[in-house]
């Protein structure tokens, strides 16, 4: 997804995915950037993360390409909804449940080593490839 | 007041009467949760308690369960009534299966490749009834283990957006170090309902709210 490749084959590459940049993908659009970007090794870090939908699909289509070849899943840690916003029937119908979760942290499962989170922190402990 | 109560309650009656034609098929609900939180255990000790049946084989091996299983007309009698549901066995959620986990558990690769490739089709196919073919969640979980995890947050949360009845049960009471309160404290906003499905314990109660909620 990225324009430039790194030169180096042994690093790890960190993809920092704005909002503005997902707004007009679709949700399946959105997955594959994802899943390629993990394919590859790298990390995904969403400033705005997926709607409940779209982690549900995120689920389904990694289970659909988890191979014993080498891709085993990915493991994924964002922070939780603002308690504050508007939920329910009533806010959707209202138009105010695309809310997705916050900053969102996604990768390749058999590269991470450890991926913790509290409430204001989330800790990524990588392999080296 | 007493009067307005009563003619309240008749007037519900009346209606409930004259709509049960349009739901009397089953609520289909879905026994959800992270691998190994008890689910198939759960699912025959409801089967069993009211149809006589089991739904599948239960095992300390994660992700026995590799496909949704459905048990149909499973009816509840409570308090005079009767609940008629189907219950969806389904397999464990995750985001993640390599085989080689399964490798220590005794099995030859080629069964270990098998049995993961299975279990990812059985998790796809689990997302899948959660978004187009399930009437209620019963969202299970092991109270010996953490329930602050990315997967059931991502479920409850999938589960919350789709408007879908849920009941939070906290399964393996029986053991040393099980914590419900560390669940009701992780979803303060579902009801958590403590039990042993291996032992039967506190069936009862359990019976109880799955009437309420999906009657």
């Amino acid at each position: 997804m990225v324009e430039q490749e790194p030169e180096s084959d042994d690093g790890v590459q960190l993809d920092l995915i704005s909002a503005e940049r997902m707004e007009n993908k679709t949700s399946m659009e959105k997955i594959r950037m994802i899943l390629d970007s993990v394919h590859d090794g790298d990390i995904v870090v969403l400033e705005k993360g997926l709607t409940p939908d779209e982690e549900s699909k995120l689920i389904e289509v990694t289970m659909t390409e988890i191979n014993p070849d080498g891709f085993t899943g990915i493991e994924i840690e964002s922070f939780p909804r603002s308690e504050t916003k508007e939920s329910g029937l009533l806010g959707r119908i209202m138009g105010k449940d695309e809310d997705p979760a916050k900053l969102t942290v996604i990768g390749p499962a058999n590269q991470i080593q450890s991926l913790h989170k509290d409430e204001t922190l989330i800790s990524a402990l990588l392999k080296r490839k | 007041m007493g009067l307005f109560a009563d003619l309240r309650d008749s007037i519900s009656a009346v209606t409930a009467k004259l709509f049960a034609g349009e739901s009397e098929d089953p609520k289909r609900i879905g026994i959800y949760g992270p691998p190994n939180a008890g689910k198939t255990t759960l699912a025959n000790r409801i089967a069993r308690d009211w149809t006589g049946d089991a739904v599948g084989p239960e095992s300390h091996i994660p992700h026995e369960t590799r496909r949704a299983r459905r048990k149909e007309n499973v009816e509840i009698e409570r308090d005079g009534h009767t609940v008629s549901i189907d219950i969806v066995d389904t397999p464990g959620v995750t985001t993640k299966v390599d085989y080689e986990e399964f490798l220590d558990h005794d099995m030859e690769k080629d069964e270990a490749v098998r049995r993961s490739r299975e279990a990812t089709e059985g998790v796809a196919e689990a997302m899948h009834w959660l978004r187009e073919d399930v009437d209620g969640v019963i969202y299970v979980l092991d109270s010996t283990t953490d329930p602050f995890t990315q997967v059931n947050t991502m479920l409850i949360g999938i589960i919350e957006s789709r408007d879908l009845p849920v009941l939070i049960l906290a399964n393996k009471t029986d053991l040393e170090d099980s914590n419900v309160q560390r669940i009701r404290n992780a979803f303060p906003q579902h009801e958590t309902i403590e039990l042993s499905a291996l032992e039967g314990e506190n069936m009862d109660e359990v019976y109880d709210r799955i009437a309420e909620k999906f009657g």
